[in-house]
């Protein structure tokens, strides 16, 4: 007598807290063994793009720190440069220091919690606890100079908003000298773990070609062994004038994966540094006052800075009619935005181009002929945040 | 190639017919095909040893409603080895179905989806053309132009029927689009001005 037997259908998500978020997965199971997986995502969808497109320049930018919400300065930053290109100026050397600056902060933020929430993933708590110590500090730091812990609105074109309260420079030097240490502390627990390794090594192996074939970017295709990120091969800011190193993988697996993020938290670091022992004196956002809002100062002296102000928060500023794909190296990969301007104060498109969305597409891929039990070491492994995917 | 101004007459020399347009701008180069041509373009930006676009950025649309050809369909490439940019676009009218092209690029597959999503715009030949990031059930294509802002359903929780319940949309004020005509128009206009009536005095 022969017996017929069904494929399993599980829904992994969206309430699962190893989904990352709201995913849902959908996984048909041969007994252990994930034939397929379809990820239905757009449960966080907020339709930011077409939000964007009815209001300001200067109104959007707070959108994209709700992107991908564990390192929101970095999104801001492509908006930023997109609209910086099509006005055609410049911004000052401080300006861009404190950027890179953040930027790197914001890369260590996300990197903490995907390579601790990971470990979590596969069953050790104790990094999480560790790391997300760490995370507060850095947080703080976003609080003491935009005022908000995780949706900074920061980076405007032309520059940042305010300059850094007194004593934060010291502060994160402090902190550069402290992190280190811990970033040992996580490694001890985790790089040489044996229950770590063996749920990491050798799983969800991406090959250079098919990295590039599912338009995959930052730590997945360095971790496949293409040595590519944007902060070497096209520069923005001051990217150029920074000595670091790229960390490229071999094997293409989770284990890979972890071991890119960790070294490039240590580089974070120098750039940091770097930052800090760089930057002089000077103004922190572009001179034009068409763009740029006057400080509160001026507003109480001159009228016309007043005019200024109240213009530039009601109206904004007009953009000329453009179109431009800016892209920049975010924590998660490839961030970029196409930008269509129409010479109004509003975008007339704003697509934005989120690494996770790429990187959750091919999912089915990696973990086909993997166990069930593996399904969340990838997931950890691509680094999901749902605002990013779902927008 | 290296080059953005030689990779440009490359791409003339080589695809004269296919190619309507081309340009160079903010260091990214600018091509305008045919929607009978896509693949053939596609292929050759893929596998031609001196453009080498292996990697499919994104795929979007621009809504233009006043437009005859409503829809400018947007592809970004990037060659890693030549460190190099490329846009290609081509426009359509509304009800046109296009290729697909999944079958060069794996990637495209979702961002072919978002856009069948977010702007209607269907496509032959591919896998699975479902719904992607509204919900189960939506109708209409929420990043048209003429779509509204508010949306046409909200949802809410119904003790009656004791379940999530779809409803026209209730505003208790209007969404309020201001016009910001004014004469301040920036840097530029101010200076035109005071530079015209120097001339005039």
């Amino acid at each position: 007598m022969t017996k017929k037997i069904k494929n399993l259908n599980l829904n992994f998500g969206p309430q699962h807290p190893a989904a990352h978020g709201v995913l849902r997965l959908i996984l048909e199971l041969d007994g252990e063994v994930v034939e397929k997986a379809d990820p239905h995502i757009g449960l966080l969808h907020r339709g930011t793009e077409k939000l964007i497109e009815n209001k300001t320049y200067m109104q959007a930018v707070p959108y994209f720190d709700r992107l991908d919400y564990v390192a929101p300065m970095n999104q801001e930053h492509a908006f930023a440069l997109a609209t910086e290109k099509i006005l055609e100026i410049d911004v000052p050397i401080r300006a861009q220091y404190i950027r890179v600056l953040f930027c790197e902060i914001g890369r260590i933020l996300s990197h903490i919690l995907n390579v601790t929430t990971q470990a979590m993933d596969v069953g050790a708590l104790t990094p999480t606890l560790w790391g997300f110590e760490e995370r507060e500090k850095l947080m703080g730091f976003y609080e003491r100079v935009s005022g908000s812990r995780l949706h900074a609105n920061y980076f405007r074109a032309g520059g940042v908003h305010q300059d850094l309260p007194q004593g934060l420079e010291e502060d994160i030097a402090e902190f550069c000298e402290t992190f280190p240490k811990i970033i040992n502390d996580l490694e001890s627990l985790l790089t040489e773990n044996r229950i770590f390794k063996q749920r990491n090594v050798d799983i969800g192996v991406v090959t250079k070609q098919d990295a590039l074939d599912f338009s995959f970017s930052g730590v997945m295709i360095r971790g496949s062994g293409v040595p590519w990120d944007l902060r070497k091969s096209q520069p923005y800011d001051c990217y150029e004038q920074l000595d670091f190193k790229i960390p490229v993988g071999k094997n293409g697996d989770c284990y890979d994966r972890y071991l890119c993020r960790i070294e490039e938290m240590k580089e974070s670091v120098s750039i940091i540094k770097q930052c800090l022992s760089k930057m002089e004196k000077g103004p922190i956002k572009s001179l034009d006052g068409k763009i740029s809002p006057p400080s509160k100062r001026e507003i109480k002296q001159s009228m016309e800075a007043l005019i200024h102000h109240f213009k530039l928060f009601t109206e904004g500023y007009r953009v000329p009619k453009d179109e431009i794909y800016t892209a920049v190296e975010a924590p998660k990969g490839e961030f970029g935005v196409y930008l269509i301007s129409d010479g109004s104060n509003k975008p007339y498109k704003c697509k934005i181009r989120a690494p996770g969305f790429s990187h959750l597409q091919s999912m089915d891929y990696l973990i086909k002929g993997h166990m069930l039990a593996d399904v969340p070491a990838v997931l950890g492994s691509l680094d999901i945040v749902f605002g990013e995917v779902d927008r | 190639m290296k080059n953005l101004i030689d990779l440009e007459k490359k791409i003339n020399s080589e695809l004269t017919t296919k190619i309507n347009r081309t340009g160079i701008k903010h260091n990214q180069i600018y091509l305008e095909t045919d929607k009978d041509d896509l693949i053939d373009v596609v292929l050759f930006l893929k596998t031609n040893n001196d453009t080498k676009f292996r990697q499919l950025i994104d795929i979007t649309v621009v809504d233009y409603p006043e437009n005859n050809q409503r829809f400018e369909v947007v592809y970004l490439f990037l060659s890693h080895e030549f460190n190099q940019r490329l846009i290609l676009k081509y426009t359509i009218s509304e009800n046109e179905i296009i290729p697909s092209i999944t079958s060069i690029f794996p990637a495209a597959n979702w961002m072919e989806r978002e856009v069948f999503d977010m702007y209607g715009v269907s496509f032959k030949d591919h896998p699975d053309l479902r719904r992607i990031l509204t919900d189960y059930g939506f109708e209409g294509h929420p990043l048209r132009k003429d779509f509204p802002l508010t949306g046409h359903t909200e949802v809410r929780y119904s003790e009656d029927h004791k379940k999530v319940i779809n409803e026209p949309v209730k505003l208790e004020q209007n969404y309020r689009n201001f016009d910001y005509e004014s004469p301040w128009e920036g840097t530029k206009y101010i200076k035109e001005e005071l530079d015209n009536n120097d001339k005039k005095n």
